[in-house]
């Protein structure tokens, strides 16, 4: 398959296989107006397979909640057809509105219109922590 | 000396530093000294108890920490009574209450209810227990009593014994314990109520804190400076089955009291249901009646602290 360069826009790569829909969902990019390619399953020396997307004329999306998606993947800013910048992913300390407090005794289950906010409490197991109720989840469980 | 505490929130014990802490204990302190001192210092201000779910000793002690001050209070002991029945949000009731009161107690069933509480006003907001999460001046309570009977905080050995997976008064205590140096804990906890995940973590784990977790209140008896009874609490669990098998696992009677040391403290939060026998009250080493009414000393201090009146 051959997905045209593009000059300039975003380039995730390295996404583990499988989860470059999700990514997408939380890039929160409107697809009925903006020029985006999602290759699913692509070969991978690195990971054996993976998911690559691509998206054109836009650099300036908010990536904080990319790390928590899939902090393996490499984000390639293009301008003028070559890479201007390289973004490393890493878990944000702090996140609101991407992870949802499941816990029942959670104030966030019955008070409507406050953000659900988590803190990053140990990068090494991605565990989380929900600001209000304390509850921990793991990232990639939520 | 002021305690640098006016106009902030206490939802959670780690919110006052260990140093804050003392300065409150020494005001307490004080007060239990010389109360008729400081019966005018709230004269003028207005305490607002917004208890969503149901305190005796809690509210009663918050309620008579502010009348013993001079202040008055305002507020209610059941939601039904108030416009949360029509349906009202938390954030709006408390704002509203801002533009009459100078101070408001929370106690609330959802956990972290308090935190959004103060989010939603300027007005400081003290946590009096949300859910099965913390309950901060219980610990001020549970803190200044040893203090009072050991002459400081540190280098204790302390059970603590019962729901450990509900009951927020542990919670709160073994976090505020845990900054304390030489601390020791022994968590006796049937299998189904140990201690949150959260708390064994990032209290205990992150900070070197040594703990064993242990079945049998007798094992550990021995060594206990202190004993920190908790009641298993009914409201907390999902199904009655549970709560039925699990309700009499701990008992402390006077044949227990036999392995603890001659000089272990007996602490309990209350209310109590079963879980210390009533032959135990006669000992020496039951402190926790006394530890009731220093719960109120303790509030009356923090009272004063937040309000910036206790010069």
């Amino acid at each position: 398959m051959v997905i045209d360069s593009i000059a300039k826009g975003i380039v995730i790569d390295h996404i583990r296989a499988g989860y470059g829909m999700k990514v997408l969902e939380y890039l929160n990019i409107d697809t009925g107006v903006n020029t985006v390619a999602l290759i699913m399953n692509a070969a991978s020396k690195k990971h054996g397979r993976k998911d690559v997307l691509k998206i054109e004329n836009i650099t300036d999306i908010d990536l904080t909640a990319l790390g928590l998606v899939d902090h393996s993947a490499t984000v390639n800013i293009i301008e003028n057809h070559v890479i201007s910048r390289k973004i490393k992913l890493r878990l944000p300390d702090k996140v609101t509105n991407v992870i949802m407090c499941r816990n029942p005794r959670c104030v966030t289950s019955s008070e409507s219109g406050i953000p659900h906010v988590f803190h990053l409490v140990d990068e090494a197991s991605e565990e989380y922590r929900c600001e209000y109720c304390d509850d921990i989840v793991r990232a990639g469980a939520r | 000396m002021p305690t640098g505490l006016k106009g902030r929130n206490l939802l959670e014990p780690m919110d006052f530093s260990v140093d804050e802490m003392e300065c409150l204990f020494r005001l307490a302190d004080r007060v239990i000294e010389a109360p008729e001192q400081y019966a005018d210092r709230c004269r003028g201000r207005l305490l607002a108890t917004l208890f969503y779910e149901p305190s005796t000793r809690t509210r009663f002690s918050f309620e008579a920490a502010m009348l013993r001050l001079g202040g008055q209070v305002i507020g209610f002991s059941e939601p039904n009574s108030s416009s949360v029945a029509k349906g009202e949000s938390l954030s709006d009731t408390v704002r509203t209450v801002a533009c009459y009161a100078d101070l408001a107690v929370i106690r609330h069933p959802k956990e972290g209810a308090p935190r959004v509480a103060a989010l939603a006003t300027d007005m400081p907001v003290i946590n009096a227990g949300d859910g099965g999460h913390q309950h901060p001046t219980q610990t001020l309570t549970d803190l200044l009593t040893i203090r009072r009977e050991r002459g400081g905080l540190g280098g204790l050995n302390i059970g603590v014994c019962g729901d450990l997976r509900f009951g927020r008064t542990v919670h709160s205590l073994i976090k505020a314990l845990s900054r304390y140096p030489g601390m020791r804990f022994a968590l006796i906890s049937p299998e189904e109520l140990m201690i949150p995940e959260y708390v064994r973590k990032e209290v205990l784990q992150k900070g070197g804190i040594p703990f064993d977790e242990v079945r049998m209140l007798q094992d550990v008896m021995p060594g206990l400076d202190a004993l920190y009874m908790t009641r298993v609490q009914k409201e907390r669990f999902f199904n009655e089955e549970d709560y039925i098998r699990l309700k009499d696992s701990y008992i402390l009677d006077a044949e227990k009291m036999r392995l603890a040391r001659p000089d272990m403290m007996v602490l309990h939060p209350l209310p109590r249901v079963n879980e210390i026998a009533v032959e135990v009250d006669a000992d020496p080493r039951a402190l926790y009646f006394k530890q009731a009414r220093n719960g109120m000393f303790v509030r009356m201090a923090l009272i004063m602290a937040l309000l910036g009146v206790e010069r």
